[in-house]
């Protein structure tokens, strides 16, 4: 519930915007050709997806961790992998709907039919926890280091080339092989996720 | 009876510097121990292994499961109101809010306390939590004499209902304290 509350309180509405504001510099990047923009549209919005959630980053673990939230959920046998686990459901809740919802503007403005939409929604719907949770992972890796926004850019986005992948994959192809391959990577990361948060959130203990 | 925390031989290396070895310790239920020494001693980093924050280089800590901790950081939700931003950590913090002299700051948000408000909140914090053993690191730097009157009450009452404190402080924390001088 805490995790929620700060998703919402802390301008929630800003990834989204920023992913409408990608998808809407699109068309003007490469030129008003239906066709063209039909096959890059998915994957461009996938990038904007990625941007997006690269945002908040700096506000998932490192309040916590400066303000001394960490040590105090320690003392309160709080194990740091619970820690991460509800840090990823209340970052996807707080951005992974509210793409969703997005996804219906963009894809207008990409020029999408409704079965490419379809296929959006069901791979932001697949992909976007996994994104979620990379983002904590690398959101607590990063916590307490000099420059840590630039640095969890340069971690999470090679580390996302997978979702991106099989994402956009979903979007243009269709199919099930891509779908299932986006699944398993994202169920990879939200399994796997948690471990990496809470073993970077104690070794950031000084 | 037990005792709430017992170091044996513990040692305590910080940035590749040894800052004390050999430390050995028993705290029971009603006591109090002040830890003094010059600064970067190693008093607070004895409070932080003690919460289990960091670990020995050497040796044993064995203590309770429940530890209330004031350190220099806040730990309270900046946007909540006071009142809210304790309940996080335990339901119910009036009586505690109310012997730091809080209880008309309940509504005010946190970040615009002023640093003495803050202190006392994070005083509160401890006082609120239910357990057995508080570590208090400075527990006097930025309180008023109001502030600290209320603090000795409140660690009076906990003594005697069976607490036991360990406070690292330069300044003297009053009558009844064990003593316990780091870095010599």
């Amino acid at each position: 519930m805490r995790e929620l509350r700060r998703g919402f309180g802390g301008a929630a509405w800003l990834p989204v915007a920023f992913f409408l504001l990608v998808a809407a510099l699109v068309p003007f990047a490469v030129g008003p050709d239906a066709r063209l923009l039909e096959r890059i549209g998915g994957g461009a919005l996938w990038i904007a997806a990625l941007t997006a959630a690269l945002l908040p980053i700096e506000r998932l673990v490192e309040p916590d961790r400066a303000d001394g939230v960490l040590d105090q959920l320690r003392l309160h046998n709080v194990a740091e992998e619970s820690v991460a686990i509800a840090k990823i459901a209340g970052h996807w809740l707080s951005f992974g709907p509210l793409l969703v919802f997005a996804a219906f503007p963009a894809s207008a403005l990409l020029g999408l039919g409704p079965e490419p939409l379809k296929r959006l929604l069901v791979s932001l719907l697949i992909g976007t926890p996994g994104l979620a949770a990379l983002s904590v992972a690398v959101a607590a890796l990063t916590a307490g280091l000099p420059r840590a926004g630039a640095l969890a850019g340069l971690l999470l986005l090679p580390l996302a080339v997978p979702l991106l992948i099989f994402g956009a994959a979903v979007i243009g192809a269709g199919g099930d092989g891509p779908l299932a391959l986006e699944a398993a990577v994202s169920i990879a990361l939200l399994a796997g996720s948690p471990f990496v948060a809470a073993a970077a959130m104690r070794a950031a203990r000084t | 009876m037990s005792a709430l925390l017992r170091l044996s031989g513990v040692a305590c290396v910080r940035g590749g510097r040894l800052l004390f070895e050999g430390l050995d310790l028993d705290l029971w239920p009603g006591e109090a121990l002040h830890i003094t020494g010059p600064n970067g001693c190693g008093k607070s980093s004895l409070i932080r292994l003690i919460a289990g924050l960091l670990r020995p280089a050497a040796g044993m800590v064995e203590r309770g499961d429940r530890l209330g901790l004031a350190d220099e950081h806040l730990a309270l939700d900046r946007e909540l109101p006071l009142g809210k931003a304790l309940q996080f950590w335990n339901a119910d913090s009036h009586a505690a809010m109310t012997a730091m002299g809080l209880a008309d700051l309940a509504e005010v948000p946190v970040r615009l306390l002023s640093t003495g408000q803050a202190r006392r909140a994070r005083l509160a914090r401890v006082i609120a939590s239910r357990a057995r053993l508080w570590l208090l690191d400075e527990p006097l730097n930025g309180l008023d004499a109001d502030g600290t009157e209320r603090l000795e009450q409140a660690i009076a009452g906990y003594r005697a209902s069976g607490g036991a404190v360990l406070a690292a402080s330069h300044q003297p924390l009053g009558e009844g304290w064990r003593q316990l001088e780091l870095g010599r």
